[in-house]
Order: structure tokens, then C-alpha cells, then sequence
């Protein structure tokens, strides 16, 4: 493996966005490895039964509830000839059969039959030494935190609430105090490494510069109240801005009124921007990431959850499953609904970062050598109440050079 | 009626890729609503839209963000309609469906299919034909990059 820069936290190099060396370690040794990655919502499954199909880096995988309610994940993976078990993205089965020689799997990922396992009439089938179970698909740990599924396949892996830890939790736990409900899902494919995503999603510095839509309506400046925090090992974090004090629609008419070039950035419809403030602290967008694929945000009362799943070092899916309480009235339902316009791939603050991490790729082509310099707020990793700061981006950088042993 | 209809449909694409964004919202009655949705959503029934407008007033808002907010790298559409299929609502509307492909051409050249669906609408003839309302159902979930230009 190549060597790291001598300045150590406060460059990356190109390669790691690159080399198809580092996407088969980072398969094996982060999302294979000693992590937990989100899989999807509780409220997908919603009874005994259901499915859905997902992927873990480059992982199939079958996430289940079993008939008596538990959740489960599996790789999904035939033990036979390794085709898919299951070709849906979502339902409701009693078994799972493969349909290449009708394997068939319970919805913890168990082998419970072979097709002719002992053959027809003393003829053919399995001798009975085989063991095929030898080549199982492998099963996930699995647990929940309000209402988001994750799995690992470590058994070292600490309990999901100690991997994400005691300065993101709460973060959080903020956002996820009911029920769920999904509104609707869609993928924005970026034509990037994850990485560059993950890394445009921890840096608070960039939010207010690139995204202008935020800076025109004054919804993130960098002169709001606001702050990042980032778990001790830097692999999670969690970007905020306050609400601005908002009286009726005071906000609005400011920043129609405001002087010089502004003037000709007035919404007529600023509904788009109205939030209630449901969770009762003035916050009026969240970002939360973690390592190595999640992001969850709240901007104003849009929530979703963002799933990145690599598809090789220069493609990049990124799910979006929006949602919101199971308890929301039609009002908080049609107000979610028109704050999506915010996110997503035609979202007025979300379109511009498939942009953004594509330029990184086409810019860096001929210098995997060279190294992106992240010094803003200094080298170190640590909360910090300033926003001009990429302190989640070293972060991301320190536990992912942990993970990788780079 | 079939020529007044297709006539729209014409006048809408052409609008959007001509780079005349301000003249697409003057193709909805000032109350018109226009939704890109994915056929996925659709069959699982939930609401939620890629991006919408409740009005001529939202579409204004949006075409602006565009021209002076958003960043994303110069690129064209060429719109391709086929198989529309007229009926008539009552004596003032026509319900209208039609297949569509969006090819998206960027700067450098580089040609490819961005999104291929129908458009599901609704249209006042009078005083001159206005969609009421446009619910644009992509057949894919997937957008590559970012949705600027609306379909």
C-alpha cells in the first residue's frame, strides 16, 4: 500500500479516490470490517415477513423480519452456486428460494432445504458427507436506533450505540423520537468515489460557498449560530445552524429587503422555508454522518435518511429515503413534502454536490500523488463551535486510516 | 383537439430545451401544479415527489434558483414525446398521457439518456390550452448527478 502524506492530518491524497487496490481493502476491511452500516428503516418492515434487499459496499444483502418479529440480515448469496436468494427489492415471503436450483432460506439467512438433497429413487443428489452449508451466506448482526436498521459482520464491533458513542448519539436521538414513517425513496448516482461524498457531507465549511441557494435565502451563513461535533475516534460527526429568531415571517422579508445583489433573489413562494420547530431547540438543519456510509439530516422539517453505497472507486449510489412520524398530521405531511424541493437530486441545496465531488474526480485524474490540503481550523480533530473548520473531514480521514491500517 | 394538445406538449419542450426556462411556467394556469415522480413511489403509494410546484409562482421561484442560485455544469435536454393519448374531462379540460425521453447533452458532448417516463396531465383549453396540471412519472429511481433543468 502507498504511503501516507509526511503532513499527515491535513492532507489526503488523490489515490485514496482512485486505486482500485484501496476499494477491495476498504470492501474488506471497512464495510466488511469493523463497522455498522445502515440498512434501512424499521418502518420498511413493517410485520412478520418482510423484506427488503439492500447492499453493504458491495455486498447483496437480504434484511428480513422473521416470523416471530426479530430483524435479521443476510448476505444474499446462494450457498450453492452463489446466485441471488432473493431478486425483489421489497415484499413479504414466507421462505426465500433461490430461483437458480431452489435453495431454500428461512429469513435469518438459515439453509433449510436442498433441492434433491438425497436424490430420486436412491439416485443422484448430495452424497451424504456434503456440507454445503459450509459456504452460507453470512449473516449480519443486527440492531436499531429509532427506527434505523443497522448490521455488521464483525463480532468484534462494539454495540452500535458504543460505535457511534456519546457525542453523536444524542444527536441522534434528537431527530428519531417516534415512530417513523417513510414518504418515499429515490437514488442519486454520483459518477464519484464515496468518499468524496462522505467528505462533502463533514465539511461545514463548504455549505454556505457552494450551496448559493442557502447563502441568497439565508438559510446556512456562516455568521448563524451553528457548530460541529465529532465523536472521539473522528469517524461520525454532526454539522448544526440554529434557527434564525423568526418572527412571523420576518426571516423572509429580510432577506427579500436585504441591500445590494440580494434584491433580486426573493422568493415569491417562501412557504418552502417555513419550519416548525418540532423538536423544540431552535435547530433549524442537522447533518449527521456515520462511518462509513450514513447520513441522516434534518433541514427545517425535511428528515431522511442518506445510504452511500459504493459500486466501484468511481460510482457512487447514494439512497434517499425520506420520511416522517408516524403521528404527523396532514399539514406536517404536506409541509415534508414541500421541503423535499430542498434536498435530493433536484433539491435547491442538495443538487450541487454531485457536482461538486465529480469536479474533485475529473481535477485529481492525473495526480493520484497530490493531496487535497483540509487545514482550515488547524490538524487537530475535535468539536468546534466554528463552522470554518474541516474538522469532520480529518475525522473521516482518521478513522478511515485506522480501519485500513494506511 | 389532438393538435391543440400535441401543440402544448411542442411548445413545452422546445421551451425547456431551448434554454427558455421563463417561458415554462407561462404553460400552467397561475394554480397549476407540476410533479416529477417515480414510477416506484407511484406503485408503493407514497407521496413523495423528486420536486414539485403548487403554482406558476413556485416554477417562477425555481427558475430563478436556477439562473442565479444553483451551480451545476452547463447542459442541455432534447425532449422526445410519442404516444399521446387525449380524452376529454369535460367541456373545458382534456386529460392528456404521454410517453417521453430526456436526452441530456453536456458541454463537452457527452450524450446520454437522463430519464425516460409519461407525462400524466391535465389541460384547461380555454382562453388557450394551459396544463392545469403536469405529474411527470419517471420509470427510473435513479438520477445520475443532479436534476436541474425540470423534465
Amino acid at each position: 500500500m502507498r504511503a501516507w502524506p509526511a503532513e499527515g492530518a491535513t492532507r489526503v491524497p488523490y489515490w485514496v479516490y482512485q486505486d482500485p487496490e484501496v476499494y477491495e481493502r476498504e470492501q474488506q476491511r471497512i464495510w466488511r470490517g469493523r463497522t455498522w452500516s445502515y440498512l434501512c428503516l424499521e418502518a420498511e418492515l413493517p410485520e412478520p415477513q418482510s423484506f427488503i434487499t439492500t447492499y453493504v459496499g458491495d455486498m447483496p444483502v437480504v434484511v428480513s423480519r422473521d416470523p416471530g418479529g426479530v430483524l435479521r440480515a443476510f448476505e444474499n448469496r446462494c450457498a450453492h452456486r452463489g446466485a441471488l436468494i432473493c431478486m425483489q427489492p421489497r415484499g413479504k415471503a414466507e421462505r426465500f428460494a433461490c430461483i437458480y436450483h431452489n435453495w431454500t432460506y428461512d429469513h435469518a439467512g438459515n439453509l433449510t432445504n436442498v433441492a434433491f438433497r438425497r436424490g430420486i429413487g436412491g439416485k443422484g443428489g448430495l452424497p451424504p458427507e456434503a456440507d454445503p452449508e459450509s459456504q452460507a451466506p453470512r449473516k449480519f448482526r443486527v440492531e436499531t436506533i429509532g427506527g434505523l436498521v443497522f448490521g455488521s459482520l464483525s463480532e468484534e464491533v462494539p454495540s452500535l450505540e458504543q460505535y457511534i458513542g456519546p457525542v453523536i448519539l444524542p444527536r441522534l436521538k434528537r431527530v428519531l423520537t417516534k415512530p417513523l414513517k417513510v414518504l418515499g425513496a429515490y437514488t442519486q448516482v454520483l459518477p464519484s468515489n464515496w468518499k468524496l461524498y462522505m467528505d462533502n457531507t463533514k465539511d461545514s465549511y463548504h455549505a454556505s460557498l457552494l450551496h448559493l441557494f442557502f447563502t441568497r435565502f439565508r438559510i446556512n451563513r456562516l455568521t448563524q449560530a451553528g457548530g460541529v461535533f465529532v465523536s472521539g475516534d473522528g469517524a461520525h460527526h454532526c454539522a448544526y445552524t440554529g434557527l434564525v429568531e423568526d418572527k412571523g415571517d420576518a426571516y423572509e422579508k429580510d432577506g427579500m429587503r436585504s441591500a445590494g445583489v440580494e434584491n433580486k433573489f426573493s422568493l415569491e413562494k417562501p412557504e418552502i422555508l417555513r419550519q416548525v420547530d418540532e423538536f423544540g431547540d431552535a435547530v433549524s438543519i442537522q447533518i449527521v454522518s456515520l462511518f462509513p456510509g450514513f447520513v441522516l439530516h434534518q433541514i427545517r422539517n425535511s428528515l431522511a435518511a442518506r445510504q452511500v453505497v459504493p459500486r466501484g472507486p468511481d460510482r457512487t449510489d447514494l439512497h434517499w429515503t425520506l420520511f416522517g412520524f408516524a403521528d404527523d398530521d396532514a399539514a406536517m405531511t404536506e409541509r415534508r413534502l414541500l421541503q423535499s424541493n430542498l434536498v435530493g437530486p433536484a433539491g435547491y441545496i442538495s443538487m450541487e454536490d454531485g457536482v461538486a465531488t465529480d469536479f474533485v474526480r475529473r481535477g485529481v485524474a492525473a495526480a493520484p500523488d497530490r493531496a487535497s490540503v483540509i487545514e482550515m481550523g488547524g490538524s487537530g480533530v475535535a468539536t468546534s463551535e466554528s463552522r470554518i473548520t474541516e474538522t469532520a473531514v480529518r475525522g473521516l480521514w482518521q478513522a478511515w486510516r485506522s480501519h485500513m491500517d494506511i | 383537439m389532438r393538435s391543440v394538445v400535441e401543440d402544448l406538449h411542442a411548445r413545452y419542450a422546445h421551451a425547456l430545451d431551448d434554454d427558455r426556462l421563463e417561458d415554462w411556467p407561462e404553460l400552467f394556469t397561475e394554480t397549476g401544479k407540476y410533479r416529477v415522480a417515480t414510477a416506484e413511489n407511484e406503485a408503493r403509494g407514497l407521496p413523495l415527489p423528486v420536486l414539485s410546484c403548487d403554482s406558476r409562482a413556485m416554477m417562477r421561484d425555481r427558475v430563478q434558483s436556477l439562473r442565479h442560485a444553483n451551480v451545476y455544469e452547463p447542459q442541455r435536454y432534447r425532449h422526445m414525446l410519442s404516444s399521446v393519448l387525449i380524452s376529454k374531462l369535460d367541456g373545458e379540460r382534456v386529460s392528456s398521457v404521454a410517453n417521453f425521453l430526456v436526452i441530456r447533452i453536456m458541454q463537452n458532448g457527452d450524450t446520454s439518456v437522463f430519464a425516460s417516463g409519461k407525462y400524466l396531465d391535465r389541460i384547461l383549453l380555454a382562453p388557450e390550452p394551459k396544463y392545469e396540471e403536469r405529474v411527470v412519472v419517471c420509470d427510473s429511481r435513479r438520477f445520475d448527478t443532479l436534476l436541474a433543468i425540470p423534465l
